[in-house]
């Protein structure tokens, strides 16, 4: 298959009727993705003060600790774009090593992240059970990461065809459509930092 | 949460209850007799190849449509037993614990494995005919979406006889429904049943809203849809809008009882409330989804049966689309008792009482649609025409419900019961039963007996007014809602006993529906012509039923109602040129949807009864069929134009 497009104009992962219905398709259920989202932020924001007399977020939240979290998101988030600006300049060889550094960068993402909840548990003694405002954030934050965890291994499946098919228009709608995924954690991720974190250390 | 903890609940298999034990008899006896009818004609590949494996939207939809009537037996046959119990005071027929654990079973079934299923059927026989299209947009995620729904569907079922049926009522509310006050597997059957059918009904609406959007035939702008394509369209909004939140509160819920969090707990700081607040906010939603489609079909079937345009067609979607937005904000209507401060309630009171001017927007255009039309009375239309007072009544005590301060006197009384049963019966299931009628002939290249039709449309309208009417006289008397039992001397005997007459009439209506369906399939007259009814949309343009590909050539459309703009051109003698047959690109079958959902239902099983392990096992093979999904390339083939070409000869259109 061609690396290069016919229409100057018109990607290759939008060339085909399948590729625009099914990139329509995952903005739509995007759609959805916040509306979940939004569910769990809310019950956050509702529960943030009910800690049953146990930790407060003034307790818990380590600057330092979120501040790499977010960092290595943001960061993965940028190389994911530069992945797909390589896709659509048909360069497969840079296309696949940002998106290993994309990979990479979430991983190390998830990595701090479980070191956080590890360390909540174990020295603050700070579970879900505790107390109504650990219950809802430890399931916002878990959704959230449980949706990047879910998100690597995608994006592995998806490299494996990309290095056995090349750039074409089904690879690279694949391939566009991880990457709105993950900027979309990006964005959530980016209210977790606001609303939970910084409001949290904030008091 | 030990991972590796097999604890048996005291009661695995229920066999405690004469009624019981004779469900256990039946279904051990049906599963037996499917079986062996299956084996002995050699039917199981028929089954796969045909049925389990399909991704064409027209068999699916008939898959939900019959799944959904068997619901409709079950949900039914709990009601006549519930009315059984209530027909005489002080009657011993079902003790406190049983009828719980009826009515809860009843609500959840018939909402969320009745309604919701006949609704989405509809969807898939009649929007991508209506749109002139080949399929929907993803078929794949549509049979998934059908697996999901019918294996949620079956674990909800099997909790009565294996487990116990969940008994905390179809809104489940906190602390009750919490593992505190209702320990056992029950609560857990309703939580995750409902999850994995509703992330079913998710993926449908983001399907049907792309296939709306992108898969038009060309020239039919959005204002020239038909109606029921438009209330599809707008109900498809509101799932994606609403149904994330039911998952979430499912999944808050399945937390607190599985592994000990606060959400819904006092102690831990959390709130009961919140479930409350969360249900609604998909709950109120909800009954838009399930009476908006229903909106959609009786557009359709008055303007097609009184011959004539559909009056104020720009009024009709204007006013669903506003129908959707306030049904966003209206939630907290359904506990105004619950202590909330004046300014709320009189907030949610006035959003609720507007969403009666759309409604009555609506309504009037049904009217003016009637007004001067040449009216054929045929079983679709006489559906049609109870709907429109039988909605009524139900809307103008929805009204009456919405102010808060009265709402103080009746709420949660018999009242408010039949209040929803005027809009889910009259509204809804009036409205599936007319959309089954109209496009019987369409599925299934036959129509449905009429003058079954006819007598079952009467029993069941009495027999629901005989049932329903005296419902509201008693809420006001006091009769609260959930009771079991009542006694002697609050003169409520003589309503009780009429309403359960009027039960049983509803009852065999619905099995003179059910001989037609057989009796029809038999004798019933066969549609040859593609188009009974004098239609007025595309669906009525290809034959009945229709062949895979659904239309040859896609049609082009001119304007609203394009099939009837296509007969009046005919009419005036003026030919259309046919374009060249090209083939044909459609998407090939696939077992996998089926599999998928079967781990589903495995993972479910397993949290039920907190058998992590197997729940764990259930997900991973979730994940697995996804990781074969996406390896997946060849998914597709073509039907040649000699195929094409052979079809259309044998359907005369060649
Ligand atoms: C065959 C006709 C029907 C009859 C005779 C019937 C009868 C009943 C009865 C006796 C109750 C229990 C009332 C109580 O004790 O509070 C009930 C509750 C309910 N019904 Fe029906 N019903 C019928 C059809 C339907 C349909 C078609 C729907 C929905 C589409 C429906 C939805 C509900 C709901 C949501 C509840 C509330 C359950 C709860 O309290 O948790 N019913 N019905
Ligand atoms: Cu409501």
């Amino acid at each position: 298959m061609a690396t290069q497009n016919n229409h100057a104009s018109t990607p290759l992962e939008y060339s085909t009727e399948e590729g625009r219905l099914k990139i329509f398709g995952f903005w739509v259920f995007l759609g959805a993705e916040i509306v979940l989202f939004a569910t769990l932020f809310a019950t956050y924001l509702t529960y943030q003060h009910a800690t049953a007399g146990g930790p407060t977020p003034q307790d818990l939240f380590v600057v330092k600790d979120f501040m790499i979290e977010t960092l290595l998101l943001l960061a993965s988030s940028f190389t994911c774009g530069l992945a797909i600006y390589e896709m659509r300049r048909g360069n497969q060889k840079a296309l696949l090593l940002w998106y290993i550094v994309t990979l990479l960068l979430g991983a190390g993402f998830l990595y701090f992240e479980i070191h956080e909840f590890f360390m909540y548990v174990t020295e603050e003694g700070a579970t879900m059970q505790t107390s109504a405002f650990l219950s809802s954030f430890f399931v916002l934050l878990g959704t959230h990461g449980a949706h990047v965890t879910l998100g690597i291994f995608w994006i592995i499946l998806l490299l494996i065809q990309l290095q056995k098919r090349g750039i074409t228009p089904v690879t690279s709608r694949k391939l566009f459509v991880a990457g709105l995924y993950w900027h979309f954690l990006d964005v959530v991720w980016i209210f977790i930092y606001t609303l939970v974190y910084l409001m949290g250390v904030a008091g | 949460m030990n991972l590796f903890e097999f604890k048996m609940p005291e009661h695995f298999i229920i066999w405690n209850d004469p009624l019981i034990k004779g469900a256990w008899v039946s279904i051990i006896l049906a599963t037996l007799g499917i079986v062996f009818v299956l084996t002995y004609f050699k039917k199981w590949k028929w089954l796969w190849d045909e049925w389990l494996t399909t991704v064409d939207h027209k068999k699916i939809g008939i898959m939900y449509i019959i799944a959904s009537l068997l619901m409709l037996f079950r949900g039914g046959a709990d009601a006549l037993l519930m009315r059984t119990q209530l027909a005489f005071p002080d009657m011993k027929f079902l003790n406190a614990q049983h009828y719980n654990e009826i009515f809860t079973t009843h609500g959840t079934l018939m909402i969320l494995f009745m309604a919701m299923p006949f609704i989405i059927g509809m969807m898939n026989i009649a929007i991508p005919l209506q749109l002139g299209t080949r399929d929907v947009a993803f078929p794949y995620l549509n049979a998934m979406s059908f697996w999901l729904f019918f294996f949620g569907a079956m674990l909800f079922n099997i909790s009565f006889v294996i487990g116990g049926s969940p008994d905390a009522g179809w809104t489940s509310y906190t602390p009750l429904a919490g593992s505190e006050y209702d320990p056992g597997p029950g609560q857990n059957y309703y939580l995750l049943a409902l999850q994995i059918a509703g992330i079913g009904t998710l993926m449908t609406g983001v399907n049907f809203l792309v296939t709306i959007v992108k898969m038009r035939a060309p020239g039919m702008t959005l204002m020239r849809m038909p109606m029921f394509a438009w209330s599809t369209l707008i109900t498809s909004v509101i799932i994606i809008f609403a149904f994330p939140v039911l998952t979430v509160a499912l999944a808050l819920m399945t937390f607190d009882r599985l592994f000990g969090t606060h959400f819904f707990t006092i102690s831990g700081d959390g709130s009961p409330m919140m479930w409350a607040n969360l249900f609604w906010v998909w709950g109120h939603p909800e009954v838009y989804i399930v009476i908006l489609p229903a909106f959609g079909i009786f557009s359709e079937i008055i303007s097609t049966f009184a011959r004539k345009r559909l009056f104020g067609y720009n009024a009709m979607v204007y006013s669903m689309v506003a129908i959707s937005a306030l049904s966003f904000i209206v939630w907290l209507h359904h506990f105004f008792t619950m202590g909330n401060t004046p300014a709320i309630n009189s907030f949610f009171s006035v959003s609720t009482m507007a969403i009666a001017i759309p409604t009555g927007v609506k309504l009037f255009n049904w009217l003016f649609t009637l007004y001067k039309g040449r009216i054929e009375l045929k079983a679709p239309m006489l559906w049609a025409m109870g709907f429109i007072p039988t909605f009524l009544i139900g809307g103008v005590t929805g009204v009456m419900l919405a102010l808060a301060p009265a709402d103080y006197q009746y709420h949660n009384s018999y009242f408010l019961v039949s209040h929803f049963h005027y809009v889910l019966i009259g509204g809804t299931v009036f409205g599936m039963l007319a959309g089954m009628y109209y496009w019987w002939p369409k599925m299934f290249g036959h129509m449905l007996d009429e003058r079954m039709g006819k007598w079952a449309f009467w029993l069941f309208t009495i027999g629901f007014n005989v049932c329903f009417f005296p419902q509201y006289p008693l809420g006001l008397m006091g009769m609260t809602r959930r009771m079991y039992t009542y006694p002697e001397g609050l003169g409520w005997d003589g309503l009780n006993l009429l309403s359960t007459i009027g039960a049983f009439m509803m009852g065999v209506g619905f099995l003179i529906i059910a001989y037609s369906i057989y009796w029809s399939a038999r004798y019933g007259e066969r549609d040859t012509t593609g188009d009974p009814w004098n239609g007025r949309t595309l669906e009525w343009a290809t034959t009945s039923p229709a062949p895979v590909y659904n239309f040859a050539h896609i049609p082009k459309v001119e304007g609203q109602d394009a099939f009837w703009l296509m007969k009046q051109k005919r009419k005036k003698g003026k030919k259309e040129k046919t374009p060249e047959l090209k083939r044909i690109h459609m998407p090939k079958d696939s077992g996998r949807p089926f599999v998928f959902s079967f781990f589903w239902f495995v993972a479910g099983f397993g949290f039920v009864f907190e058998w992590h392990l197997i729940g764990f096992a259930g997900l991973l093979g979730v994940l697995a069929c996804m990781l074969l999904r996406s390896f997946e390339y060849d998914d597709h083939y073509y039907i040649e134009v000699d195929e094409i070409k052979r079809t259309e000869a044998a359907a005369g259109r060649l």
